[in-house]
């Protein structure tokens, strides 16, 4: 597959989207496992299972500015 | 991870052995599928003139369960040709007009949104945050008993040990954005190349942690008329093009009402003293259905609007249709355990 660079998507009110192949780290440079090819990165800071999301964001009312087009 | 968890356990079914029959109707179309198609026509018709409410009638909800089965892993012993017997697909389409007509005169259509994918992502996040009053994920939580976590299983496992299965008849039917977008999500589903991790096998993992039969269809007969017509409403929107919008709508909504209550399922596991191998399935749809969701949202059902702007009301249709069929099996589950009864039609072996 040609090189495609990876596509992260700013959910509004919600996680960031990350499509392609990349490589999360904790802190101390342990890698995180990575269960599936599309990811959603919390960024409520409010997720039970970080980095991920797990919709916790809902349940607390998050919300982002608008970002444009999403 | 324990080592068990690493183990690519493939789950293989076979077709689903023949449940009793629950009325004239389901008895009827059971005949046909044995070859004995005389008495269906009047059978059915009879029973669709007698109901009083076709979502909550035993012998009709089974009776189309089985005509959809044809179409998914087949029957035990029934001749897989019958799946386009002309007499079975009519006997089946005048249950399915009378199902539309009662799905689509209880359930409450959102307010139109633009037919832009930001603003049917909104109204769908808006339509599925709402809260619908108690909710059967607290209660397995906090107060489920080891017989009633048997039982969630039971009631769950006729649709989720074919996990993802109805929304995927829709693939062919979409194009461009909508269509990356649900094959990207049901690849997710059926593991992502991995049988072992086929959600459906999962799902078997833990009913076997709880001791039960991981077969498709082994607890068919007690199970109630209100779940099965959750799982014929999937079906019914999947397997007609004319409903593609309804059938993306619903598995938007169905992944946008999945992470948080999966994590309480989870919990209710954890607190009788199960371990990962059993919670898995809850544990993975808490990550699985956080990604699920945001491209269900937007691309699927966004996508579908923007490229096909007529299917707006049907996508608000079908999401709107999930939460009610869903919320009542739900409601179901949880009326009859608060009075000290079981929500099956027999206790589990
Ligand atoms: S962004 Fe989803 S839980 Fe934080």
């Amino acid at each position: 597959m040609p090189d495609v660079p990876v596509q992260i998507v700013a959910c509004p009110n919600g996680p960031l989207l990350v499509r392609g192949e990349i490589e999360i780290r904790t802190p101390d440079g342990a890698r995180v496992p990575q269960r599936r090819r599309t990811v959603a990165l919390c960024r409520c800071g409010k997720s039970t299972i970080k980095p991920f999301c797990d919709g916790t964001h809902k349940a607390i009312g998050f919300v982002t500015e608008p970002e444009g087009d999403a | 991870m324990p080592a068990t968890l690493l183990h690519d356990d493939v789950l293989q079914q076979r077709p689903m052995p023949l449940p009793a029959p629950r009325g004239a109707a389901s008895g009827a179309v059971l005949d046909a599928l044995q070859g004995e198609a005389n008495g269906l026509d009047d059978a059915v018709d009879r029973a669709l003139a007698d109901t009083a409410d076709i979502l909550g009638d035993e012998d009709l909800q089974l009776a189309l369960l089985l005509l959809y089965e044809l179409h998914y892993g087949g029957l035990a012993g029934v001749d897989d040709g019958l799946e386009w017997s002309p007499q079975l697909l009519a006997a089946r389409a005048r249950i399915e007009r009378d199902l539309e007509a009662a799905i689509r005169a209880v359930v409450r259509v959102p307010e139109r949104p633009e037919p832009t994918a930001a603003a049917v992502a909104e109204a769908l996040f808006a339509l599925t945050g709402e809260d619908s009053g108690p909710s059967l994920s607290r209660y397995v939580a906090r107060k489920a008993t080891l017989e009633q976590l048997r039982e969630f299983l039971v009631q769950r496992s006729i649709y989720t040990l074919k996990e993802a299965d109805p929304h995927s008849f829709g693939i062919p039917r979409l194009t461009g954005r909508a269509k990356a977008a649900l094959v990207e999500i049901q690849s997710d589903e059926y593991g992502g190349g991995r049988p072992g991790r086929i959600h459906s096998a999962i799902f078997a993992r833990t009913m076997r942690a709880l001791g039960l039969d991981d077969a498709v269809g082994a607890y068919l007969d007690l199970v109630p008329a209100v779940t099965l017509a959750s799982l014929n409403t999937m079906s019914l929107f999947g397997l007609h093009r004319r409903l593609r919008g309804a059938n993306v709508g619903h598995l938007a909504a169905f992944e946008m009402t999945s992470s948080l209550p999966n994590r309480q399922y989870g919990n209710g596991f954890r607190r009788h003293g199960f371990d990962e191998e059993a919670t898995w399935y809850f544990d993975e749809h808490v990550e699985a259905d956080a990604v699920h969701e945001q491209i269900a949202a937007r691309d699927l059902a966004g996508g579908l609007v923007e490229g096909e702007p007529a299917l707006l009301d049907d996508v608000l249709f079908g999401a709107a249709a999930c939460l009610e069929m869903d919320g009542r099996a739900g409601a179901w589950i949880l009326e009859r355990w608060t009075a000290g009864e079981s929500s099956l039609r027999a206790p589990v072996p």
